[in-house]
């Protein structure tokens, strides 16, 4: 395929893929402690599925969701020529090696390089899906390195609520319910903060977005 | 599938809403010139959707029955997905609530497409009612069973089962009034919204006593009885569109309006019952699909029964 045909089949998909997380989902933003302005942000969220980063993006505005990439791991969306393609062109994931040992870049470097050429990033700060009954699983501390190497970026926290059981870990066909994302005030390292403080508070940051009502867990 | 009366029905509603439209733009201008106003802006989001809505039914009526009955499908899917979302169900759930969307649902509106009376008005209380909680036993989780199984057959009784009902009216044979069925689901629709409408101005204007303060604020005896009043001597004074004479007419408006608002309080419970303000977020302004529909849905199963029962030779 020539370039060009590359990019408008990626921008097809695109719409396409958002057109079906519209007709299942009917995402819901709630702007709770931040507008939906282009400012460079880190919105980082709790992590069920693997349409996460899907129902974030649809639910960005147009020119916002221009600029913002999901980091997402290599090791999963490298498996078929199909994934790499959404992956990689589709929704242009900075690709992140999960497994220490055989990396040969690191995921913090990747990603704050990508934030260096002007893009916002989703992030799932708990590293895996989250199938335990607790609401989160402890965070990893790429959030805490982000947040200390580039210190003017809004980390701001979403809650995705309902979508694992949209589609729960397992099945094929999902069934329709409508799935909210709240957004909250953007997080930034206070002075002489800890990683342990600081990520204990995003934890609590993100936590507070959850909806109260039974049903959107 | 357009007949004089209907675009009188459609071109009245048309009236109503360019008024509403110069009234909201006043007010807007002289209220709430930079959208400070909320009230003000939701009514002007009301109103916005009331064009779509009106806008899409009229579209629907001129593609004839596949058309109206393509529209319902869609709204019961939407319905649905908002019941569902805020029901209890479990894992093991997974493939009775794919079955709700994508097997009963489609089955519903392909049988009353069909014309099959026999199987559409007993397709969800009998068939989906017994085979559904099969799917969820099978998967072997007790854990609030029944309240599971009863959420999920409740889900779709309100929005498949009682919504199919007003592209039920299509196919009633009601001697002298052959080819104007359409005009059956636009005066309904149109009367049991409109008092909608008139009960909430009603009650904003003189509404002291709440019938249900637990339940709804602003449902008072006052906005009952002056907007299912209003609404009905509306709907009797076009008692000659219809298949019914005066009489007939006034008890039929009675019946739907009342109807209608005591739809509307009962979903109102569920919604209390869940602690959310609004069904979806669909329709800008009202909520969702079920916030307008509630009314409508539970109005138009006894409409059918009753005018099938009385006028209907099928």
């Amino acid at each position: 395929m020539t370039p060009d045909l590359r990019a408008f089949a990626a921008r097809f998909m695109g719409q396409a893929i958002s057109v079906f997380a519209r007709f299942v989902t009917a995402p819901r933003a709630i702007w709770k402690g931040i507008e939906p302005v282009p400012r460079q942000r880190v919105y980082f969220a709790n992590h069920t599925s693997n349409g996460d980063f899907v129902l974030i993006w649809t639910a960005l505005p147009a020119p916002l969701r221009r600029q913002t990439r999901p980091v997402a791991a290599l090791d999963y969306w490298l498996k078929s020529p199909l994934r790499a393609f959404i992956g990689r062109e589709v929704f242009n994931a900075v690709l992140i090696d999960r497994r220490p040992d055989a990396r040969t870049e690191d995921p913090v470097t990747q990603m704050v390089a990508a934030l260096d050429q002007d893009a916002s990033l989703i992030i799932f700060p708990e590293g895996q899906r989250n199938s335990s009954d607790t609401p989160l699983l402890p965070f990893k501390s790429g959030l805490y390195h982000l947040a200390k190497t580039r210190p003017a970026v809004d980390l701001v926290p979403v809650w995705i609520a309902n979508l694992n059981r949209v589609m729960p870990k397992g099945e094929v066909i999902p069934v329709p319910l409508i799935c909210t994302l709240t957004f909250g005030a953007p997080l930034h390292l206070s002075e002489g903060e800890s990683k342990d403080a600081f990520l204990a508070r995003a934890t609590e940051a993100l936590l507070a977005c959850k909806p109260k009502a039974e049903g959107l867990e | 599938m357009t007949s004089p009366d209907l675009l009188w029905l459609l071109a009245g509603a048309g009236v109503i809403l360019v008024v509403a439209s110069i009234i909201g733009g006043i007010l807007r201008q002289r209220l709430s010139p930079n959208g400070e106003n909320p009230v003000i802006e939701n009514l002007n989001a009301r109103i916005t959707s009331w064009w779509v809505m009106v806008i899409m039914l009229g579209l629907a009526f001129i593609a004839g029955r596949a058309g109206v009955v393509l529209l319902f499908l869609l709204c019961s899917f939407a319905a649905l997905r908002e019941f569902l979302t805020l029901t209890t169900h479990s894992r093991a759930d997974h493939w009775s609530l794919v079955g709700c969307f994508f097997v009963i649902l489609p089955l519903q509106y392909w049988f009353l497409y069909i014309d099959w009376y026999g199987m559409y008005s007993i397709f969800v209380p009998v068939y989906a009612f017994l085979l559904l909680p099969i799917l969820s036993a099978l998967r072997g989780t007790t854990k609030d069973f029944l309240i599971r199984v009863s959420q999920t057959q409740w889900a779709l009784m309100i929005c498949v089962y009682c919504a199919s009902h007003v592209p039920a009216l299509l196919y009633l044979h009601i001697p002298g009034f052959e080819g104007r069925n359409v005009i059956l689901i636009a005066y309904l629709i149109f009367i049991v919204q409109l008092s909608d409408v008139l009960q909430y101005v009603w009650g904003k204007l003189i509404g002291r006593t709440k019938i249900a303060p637990n339940l709804s604020p602003s449902k008072t005896w006052e906005g009952l009885i002056g907007g299912a009043l209003s609404a009905s001597a509306i709907g009797t004074a076009l008692y000659w569109m219809t298949p019914f004479s005066l009489l007939q007419a006034a008890a039929i408006c009675l019946m739907i309006t009342t109807l209608g608002f005591f739809g509307g309080l009962v979903m109102s419970a569920i919604k209390r019952d869940r602690g959310v303000k609004d069904w979806g977020h669909l329709i800008a302004g009202h909520g969702g699909f079920i916030d307008r529909l509630d009314s409508v849905i539970f109005a138009a199963p006894i409409f059918f029964h009753v005018t099938r029962f009385f006028w209907s030779t099928t």
